[in-house]
């Protein structure tokens, strides 16, 4: 009797705190939401629109490596340059090569491991080890190496980085095709006639849907960080365009001097940006997965 | 053969062909892609085309690609990682002159990472849904947006340029470079090894910021981990009968629930090491480490072509080895695990 009302009010306590976490999760899916949308539409207003304080190369009138004050909101750099303006139109290379990336590394990544899941035998051994192989090896390692090969800029950013990636979507597509190759469902349709692309098209595909948002969620996160990354050591845009990553390098030289204002807020930028992204596949894991939920990972 | 014998041998064969893709698309990559390793390495000013074939030729890259494949393949095996354009010496010695230091803050990163995130992921889980369980998630899910090379500056703003704690840079103090003698390459062994204080202090003092740097991504993650483990064995049910016994909830914690917690944590950790070896790049860049990451970066910026393969199949290498010795320790630590 005493076991049994535990029991009811333990599963009453579980039930509310779930639905309140759901409900709480579900903030972090639109915090992560609003700070993406207000990062790209910041970029696009000060990029294409051109609306900074100042012109983020043209203006040379501040004083030399000023601390942040009423006229320099973020403080001034060593070209005379305002911080601020080039800090609110920095992202565009993290956020056009995040993009770009994650995209073409679904396509391949996808793709490969629909192919690899429903073909099986040797081709399977054979993908799978080979992207076993590139998973194992240190990604910020491997993007960097791809860029001194392409050379520096946003399209080789995009191709080095979605590379990185490609192994990431093969393991999620694969692993769900061949838990869905065996399902009824699927073996009706087949019985039906049904082609072995239409069942990836139509019945595969479909199904990896949600696996796949919340991977690139977190991969885009990933990707602001390595192109943050590919941008400091000089991979980037070509100056004096605005970059988070370059400014931050740039700011390097004047760290002893005690500057800090150059390094400190390109920075902030690139955590924001990426923590939005992170938050977004936080948010879409908990929705697709009620498990994960529960165990409040 | 026991299982564990068994286990490491089958281990060992399949590393191989693992080992065998990679290099094979390091090759591919780094020859085969678009782009002219002799073109990059001469900087594509204007050359000679004499010029141009003479280093073609220097570099092998004129023969068929299958021959270079062999090469390739041939030298590695016989240890033959070719000769830096840019310090003239081979390759291979560079690495290994440098592997040290990388090793070394490799281990201290790693050893930050276990135990900031095994202490905040345990607290977090043992207050689970309380305000410091909230904050430490944050801060979980914050260090994943961390870039490692801006974290590495701010540190060296804080603790070096304005308090001065530590130093900003490099693995030792300019005075103390000039007498020390280092008989392994691993700076705190070689200090501790001499036993002079001040040595051993400048030399820790050194390794402070490059490690928590270089760790603190891993500690988020290992965090995290630890923070979800240690939920699942608090819902066990010899947790709960632990209790039912009458246990202090000290005793439940350390005694019965911690231990097994910790076996998932053990798994993640190695695996780390191949993220902690891109992390390297960054730090070892940052706080002028000279270890073998910023050897690569170097060489990139130097277009030294046989020093960039030879760092990429260097790491390659490395990174295999330790996911063995990994898989194999596992097979130890777990006793439920038997291949």
């Amino acid at each position: 009797m005493v076991r049994g009302l535990i029991q009811l009010l333990d599963w009453v306590v579980r039930k509310v705190s779930r639905s309140r976490h759901a409900l709480h999760r579900q903030t972090i899916l639109k915090i992560g939401l609003v700070t993406v949308l207000l990062f790209i539409v910041m970029t696009g207003l000060t990029q294409i629109g051109g609306l900074t304080p100042y012109h983020t190369t043209k203006y040379r009138d501040a004083p030399r490596l000023q601390g942040p004050s009423a006229r320099h909101l973020m403080g001034t750099d060593q070209l005379h340059r305002d911080v601020f303006s080039r800090v609110i139109s920095g992202g565009k290379a993290s956020i056009i090569v995040a993009f770009g990336a994650v995209a073409l590394s679904m396509t391949v990544g996808s793709i490969l491991g629909w192919i690899s899941g429903f073909v099986g035998g040797l081709l399977d051994r054979v993908f799978s080890l080979t992207m076993d192989a590139i998973y194992s090896f240190p990604s910020m390692i491997l993007a960097i190496s791809l860029v001194a090969m392409f050379g520096a800029g946003i399209g080789p950013m995009i191709w080095a980085v979605g590379f990185v990636y490609i192994p990431t979507y093969f393991r999620v597509t694969r692993a769900e095709v061949l838990q869905v190759r065996e399902t009824t469902y699927v073996e009706a349709i087949r019985a039906v006639g049904a082609s072995n692309t239409r069942i990836v098209l139509r019945h595969v595909a479909p199904n990896t849907v949600n696996a796949i948002m919340a991977v690139s969620s977190f991969n885009l996160a990933d990707a602001i960080l390595t192109v943050a990354a590919l941008s400091f050591l000089g991979f980037g845009l070509p100056p004096p365009a605005p970059d988070w990553g370059f400014d931050i390098q740039n700011g390097q030289k004047y760290l002893q001097s005690g500057s800090w204002w150059l390094i400190t807020f390109p920075g902030l930028m690139i955590i924001a940006l990426s923590l939005g992204f992170g938050l977004i596949g936080e948010g879409i894991s908990d929705l697709v997965n009620p498990k994960r939920k529960r165990k409040r990972v | 053969m026991g299982g564990v014998g068994r286990y490491i041998v089958q281990r060992l064969l399949l590393t191989i062909p693992m080992l065998l893709i990679l290099l094979t698309l390091i090759f591919l990559i780094l020859r085969v892609m678009p782009g002219d390793p002799v073109l990059a390495m001469l900087g594509g000013r204007n050359v000679s085309p004499e010029l141009i074939e003479e280093y073609r030729h220097r570099m092998g890259v004129d023969r068929p690609i299958h021959v270079q494949y062999g090469e390739y393949l041939g030298s590695i095996i016989r240890g033959d990682f070719g000769k830096s354009f840019r310090t003239y010496k081979p390759v291979l010695t560079e690495l290994f002159l440098r592997f040290p230091a990388t090793l070394e803050l490799a281990v201290f990163g790693l050893l930050f990472a276990g135990l900031f995130g095994f202490t905040t992921g345990v607290l977090a889980a043992t207050r689970a849904d309380r305000p410091i369980d909230h904050a430490v998630r944050f801060f979980h899910i914050g260090s994943f947006a961390m870039p490692l090379f801006w974290l590495g500056l701010m540190l060296q703003v804080i603790f070096a340029v304005k308090l001065g704690w530590f130093p900003v840079a490099s693995r030792l103090g300019g005075r103390i470079a000039f007498t020390f003698e280092s008989i392994t390459g691993f700076y705190l062994l070689d200090s501790l090894i001499g036993g002079n204080t001040e040595v051993i202090a400048d030399v820790a003092r050194h390794l402070v910021l490059p490690a928590i740097t270089l760790g603190f991504a891993q500690a988020g993650l290992l965090g995290r981990m630890s923070r979800a483990s240690m939920l699942e064995v608090l819902d066990a049910d010899y947790v709960t009968t632990a209790r039912a016994k009458g246990l202090q909830e000290r005793v439940v914690i350390l005694a019965h629930a911690l231990r097994n917690a910790l076996i998932p944590i053990i798994t993640v950790f190695g695996l780390q090491f191949a993220i902690l070896m891109g992390g390297a790049v960054l730090t070892e860049t940052v706080f002028s480490w000279p270890g073998v990451a910023s050897f690569l970066v170097r060489s990139i910026e130097a277009r030294d072509w046989p020093a960039i393969q030879g760092s990429v199949v260097f790491i390659a290498i490395f990174i295999s080895v330790i996911n063995l010795i990994v898989d194999v320790l596992y097979s130890v630590i777990d006793p439920r695990v038997r291949y």
